[in-house]
């Protein structure tokens, strides 16, 4: 059937160029999306201009609703998606963690919404520019969290993200996180997929016997203490288990139908093939990294990247298995974990919890870099790969390091 | 009251008023399973407001006691399909669900019917917390949504702490009378529905009621839900725990706040002022206003009041009633009063 369906869509697909928000904006309208919820706040509030555009031109139909709080934003979609409506919404930095309470409560409650972060630095001091620490707050909860790079990865994302949260298997949120003003707001050249393909690849969203209706007369979250909290953790903690294969089914079949390969869809391997150290990072900062990394070839340095894309679920045995190909191993970390193990970032914590059971262990270092939106550098990225490789070379480094800090 | 053409409402359900208690159905929809306290009024607001409602109707409840103490995981109450909803989100709560159904219904995703949506909060979770959110849903005309306020008049399930709510020098774990500072609590009791009424032009619903008078509450109810859009209730539910007095008289107690002015009964519909029941009466003057001190000396949590205190609580009751620009609604004065001057 996919095949069938590849071929009358190819000439509806259109490419344009557009940013990262409004790719998720389209994404939206091909989903089909119910509820969306919208609250101002740099820079992922541009998705809402996008969709608001749509909705205003008749483009687009569902309840747009401008809240009056990010707690409210995410309230109303959690409820909506109760009732059976597929749902969006969004927020960045300060806003997302406005709404924190609203995020704590959605993965328990099996709601699969799916969201847009923005990537903002926490106030104070007031910043616009990207970190990660905003999306990463949920990370214990029970959200899937994703990283992407570009424009149409955001796009294909998002169909993924429905795709996934919705599977019965998995029923839990998921929150596609957009480097602020790096993709936010830069364009590329996306293709948009028919509503044929999206319509094959996306399966309605059916609450089942969870859906709260008169014809189904369920009590939602009644309290449960000691007697009952830990079994329902359990099951929350199952679906996030499950997350991971369906995860792998939902990118074969999104090749299969949209003809657009991610290859391992928990991260990205790029010049790893031959190389001797690999820098690790999520986002945006891929662009300088591939950069440098071309130089650094022309010059005999055999550098790699491995760009995780799922942070939740976190692909921990297979990215260990891989980064113990290396002798070294640099994590680029755009946020902070204030007085975590090694006084590290929070990729780089993961990265190493992931490869303490790994036969292969070689040394992994941690940098600091680019926050509060601050570019990450070519010469940036030649240090950090210049420290892993003195680490391969036996010459022990510190286990963390802030890069591109003015001393 | 004209809703313009970008609006598009979804037709409410018909609810016609009870005309009778001899008339009221029998089904309950909130029923045996919960662990309120003896004589807790609030459980009865639920039990009334869901009869009221009937069975084609989604309930939304913000954490407080009328959530804990009636959704034990287990043995829920709840007839009807009912879900959580945090503390300060009876207004978000009520506004998703009614959107999502509304446009699952519009694309054709779900079968077309008016289906009832009430969303309640305590004082605590709607005067307090929640107040930003209830304000919100309240100026979306194109929702048909109940927000349902019970007023017991202090955060309960935490253990009885003081809320924007709760009255002048009431006893609170978080205001106990003491050596020095006999009133620990000193702010007057916000006027909720007065303010949500004034403030949301186009809620074409807003009420005051106390379920001592259970026909007309329920019949607030009714009409809350039919009349299309965003409504809001406010109910007085007197709380044997958080008052201290005998679960005997709960009853005795709402009427008695009703019979001494202190918690008026009315409707705003479509911008006209209603007052009903026994407050009709006392406006009219057809009965007395009673004395605040019979309300106040029934209650623990008045008990270290001294006659200033009492006296104190008559004068602003008495202003309410004699100086308001609508007596227990609207609490400006000046105008009035030169108006009442230069004519
Ligand atoms: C965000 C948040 N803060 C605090 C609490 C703790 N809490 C649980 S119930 C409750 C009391 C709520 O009071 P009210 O809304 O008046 O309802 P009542 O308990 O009186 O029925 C509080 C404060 C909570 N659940 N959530
Ligand atoms: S504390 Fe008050 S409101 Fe709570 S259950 Fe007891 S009587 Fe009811
Ligand atoms: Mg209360």
């Amino acid at each position: 059937m996919a095949q069938a369906v590849a071929h009358r869509a190819e000439e509806t697909e259109k490419t344009a160029l557009i940013t990262g928000s409004e790719a998720i904006a389209v994404a939206c309208k091909l989903a089909d999306v119910d509820v969306i919820t919208a609250y101002p706040i740099r820079p992922y509030d541009t998705v809402m201009q996008y969709v608001a555009k749509l909705v205003a031109n008749g483009e687009f139909d569902c309840e747009y609703i401008v809240a009056e709080s990010e707690h409210s934003q995410f309230e109303i979609v959690k409820h909506a998606s109760a009732v059976g409506a597929r749902v969006f919404s969004g927020s960045s930095g300060v806003g997302w963690m406005y709404a924190f309470e609203a995020l704590t409560v959605t993965p328990a409650l099996r709601i699969p919404m799916v969201v847009m972060v923005g990537n903002r630095a926490l106030d104070d001091p007031g910043a616009f520019g990207v970190e990660h620490n905003d999306a990463l707050a949920v990370r214990d909860l029970g959200w899937q969290l994703v990283w992407v790079d570009s424009a149409q990865e955001a796009l294909d994302t998002a169909l993924i993200a429905y795709r996934v949260a919705e599977d019965r298997r998995v029923f839990l949120p998921c929150a596609i996180s957009c480097d602020g003003a790096f993709l936010t707001h830069s364009q590329g050249l996306v293709k948009i997929p028919s509503q044929d393909k999206v319509d094959a690849f996306l399966p309605p969203y059916q609450r089942g016997d969870l859906l709260l209706h008169p014809d189904n007369p369920i009590t939602i979250a009644p309290q449960a203490n000691e007697d009952w909290l830990m079994e329902i953790r359990r099951q929350t903690a199952a679906g996030m288990e499950r997350s991971t294969a369906v995860i792998r089914e939902a990118y074969a079949e999104f090749e299969q139908i949209f003809g657009r390969k991610y290859g391992n869809p928990f991260f990205e391997e790029y010049a790893t093939e031959d190389a001797d150290v690999v820098l690790v990072g999520m986002g945006t900062l891929s662009t300088p990294v591939k950069v440098a990394i071309r130089q650094m070839r022309r010059e005999g340095k055999k550098v790699g990247f491995v760009r995780v894309r799922w942070f939740r679920p976190f692909a921990a045995e297979e990215l260990a298995r891989t980064l113990g190909r290396f002798s070294a191993v640099g994590v680029i970390d755009r946020d902070f974990s204030l007085g975590s193990p090694h006084l590290g970032g929070v990729l780089a914590t993961e990265v190493r919890a992931a490869m303490y059971l790994a036969t292969s262990q070689p040394p992994v270092l941690g940098f600091i870099c680019g926050l509060g939106g601050r570019e990450v550098t070519v010469p940036d990225v030649r240090k950090m790969s210049d420290i892993i490789r003195e680490a391969a070379e036996g010459h022990p480094q510190p286990p963390t390091q802030w890069i591109g800090l003015r001393e | 009251m004209d809703t313009t053409a970008t609006v598009e409402t979804q037709p409410g359900v018909k609810l016609d008023p009870f005309k009778g208690v001899k008339k009221l159905p029998l089904e309950e929809f909130f029923t045996s399973g919960h662990r309120t306290c003896q004589g807790c009024e609030s459980a009865l607001v639920m039990k009334m407001m869901a009869k009221a409602a009937g069975p084609r109707t989604i309930v939304l409840g913000s954490t407080g006691c009328m959530y804990v103490a009636n959704t034990t995981y287990y043995s829920t109450s709840w007839v009807i399909p009912w879900m959580h909803t945090q503390l300060g989100s009876s207004g978000s709560a009520a506004m998703g669900s009614a959107a999502g159904l509304k446009a699952q219904m519009r694309k054709g995703k779900m079968k077309k019917e008016p289906i009832n949506v009430i969303a309640f909060c305590g004082d605590g979770g709607g005067a307090d917390m929640g107040l930003s959110a209830i304000s919100a849903a309240l100026t979306h005309p194109d929702y048909n949504l109940l927000i349902l306020m019970y007023d017991n008049e202090s955060y309960a399930n935490t253990d009885i702490q003081l809320s924007g709510s709760t009255p002048y020098g009431a006893h609170t774990t978080f205001s106990p009378p003491g050596a020095t500072k006999r009133i620990m609590h000193h702010r007057w009791k916000k006027n909720m529905a007065g303010m949500l009424a004034a403030g949301h032009p186009t809620c074409r619903y807003v009420a005051t009621m106390c379920m001592s008078y259970g026909l007309q509450g329920m019949n607030c109810v009714r009409k809350a839900l039919s009349i299309g859009g965003p409504t809001f209730i406010h109910s007085l539910d007197p709380c044997p725990k958080g008052w201290d007095y005998d679960p005997i008289l709960s009853h005795e107690l709402g009427e008695l706040a009703v019979a001494t002015g202190i918690w008026p009964l009315y409707e705003v519909k479509d911008g006209v002022v209603t007052l009903y029941g026994k407050t009709k009466q006392l406006a009219e003057g057809q009965s007395p206003r009673l004395p605040v001190r019979e309300y106040l000396l029934k209650q623990g949590r008045f008990a270290h009041f001294r006659e200033e205190d009492i006296e104190y609580f008559q004068k602003k009751v008495d202003e309410m009633w004699e100086r308001w620009l609508i007596p227990g609604v609207i609490p400006f004065v000046k105008d009035v009063e030169d108006e009442r001057i230069s004519a």
